[in-house]
């Protein structure tokens, strides 16, 4: 059996688990401005990676909360799982484009 | 009034006759009585309403058996309460919470509990499911939503050192829920002696 750390939780069964889809994905600020490409991008074109990828899940049969994982589309592997809105571990050190980190930076 | 009319009237799909034990493995599986239960949403909880803990970390149970309050996640609660309370308690957690936002949901006639108790409990749960419920990962005073083979139920154990679980199921999985912990129950004594 696969064990998911829910960030509220902690190791749960797979099955109490439902995949979201790609995590991180901004939502444009002006979309009248966006051509009908650029939406269409944006809705539905997703990557596919093989290797390291950001999700989203919810632990739909346990305390119904979303979070992000980082898991390894190759070995099924979860690197990581971390609450909404937070920045992954592994990120901290170099990304400085989410909010979080830009928060931290100012303070 | 009419309301608790209604309440009283009541039926209980599985009756209260605890299932029988044909192979003799001190597993005691019996449905609850007419309870009454509220889901409670609040964000930034205090530390109680009406007498009922708030502050308990998520997925464990406060209270005794007549009355207890369940966290189930960051924001949400299970309440389990006697039929007698219930007209009076959402007004009680309203007055306490105040102004602050909350949502109080009578689902007294959407659960059904079952008991479930005795030294082999947690292997004829564990038939459905997934959850380690060893002492160390669900101790007493644990509580969750999680799944008994393909239904959602929410599974408590009460204080004390004696396994005793507590089944909540919806209303239409009730048959299911409970014809499959019997079934389970069968074989948890053939486990035990192999």
């Amino acid at each position: 059996m696969l064990l998911i750390a829910c960030p509220y939780c902690g190791n749960r069964p797979e099955t109490e688990f439902r995949c979201g889809g790609q995590a991180h994905i901004a939502r444009p600020s002006d979309p009248g401005s966006l051509s009908d490409e650029q939406w269409a991008e944006h809705l539905f074109v997703r990557s596919n990676p093989r290797g390291v990828h950001a999700e989203r899940w919810n632990h739909v049969h346990g305390c119904g909360r979303w979070f992000n994982a980082r898991r390894d589309t190759v070995s099924d592997r979860f690197l990581e799982t971390y609450k909404m809105g937070e920045t992954p571990q592994s990120q901290k050190s170099t990304s400085t484009d989410s909010t979080s980190t830009q928060a931290e930076a100012r303070a | 009034m009419l309301e608790a009319l209604y309440r009283t009237a009541r039926a209980l799909p599985l009756g209260r006759a605890p299932a029988s034990d044909p192979a003799g493995t001190g597993v005691v599986i019996k449905p609850a009585g007419a309870e009454a239960r509220f889901a409670l949403r609040i964000r930034d909880a205090g530390a109680s309403a009406a007498g009922l803990p708030l502050d308990g970390p998520i997925n464990s149970v406060r209270g005794d058996d007549r009355r207890w309050i369940a966290r189930l996640g960051p924001d949400e609660w299970l309440i389990g309460c006697d039929e007698s309370e219930a007209d009076h308690l959402p007004a009680a957690i309203a007055a306490d919470l105040g102004e602050r936002a909350h949502a109080i949901v009578d689902v007294s006639h959407r659960n059904v509990g079952i008991d479930v108790s005795g030294p082999l409990a947690a292997v004829a749960l564990n038939a459905g499911c997934p959850l380690d419920l060893g002492e160390a990962a669900f101790p007493a005073g644990s509580a969750t939503r999680t799944l008994f083979g393909k239904a959602e139920i929410v599974l408590i154990r009460h204080p004390g050192a004696a396994p005793r679980y507590r089944v909540e199921c919806w209303r239409s999985f009730s048959t299911y829920v409970h014809g499959l912990l019997a079934e389970a129950s069968l074989g948890v004594g053939e486990t035990a002696r192999r």
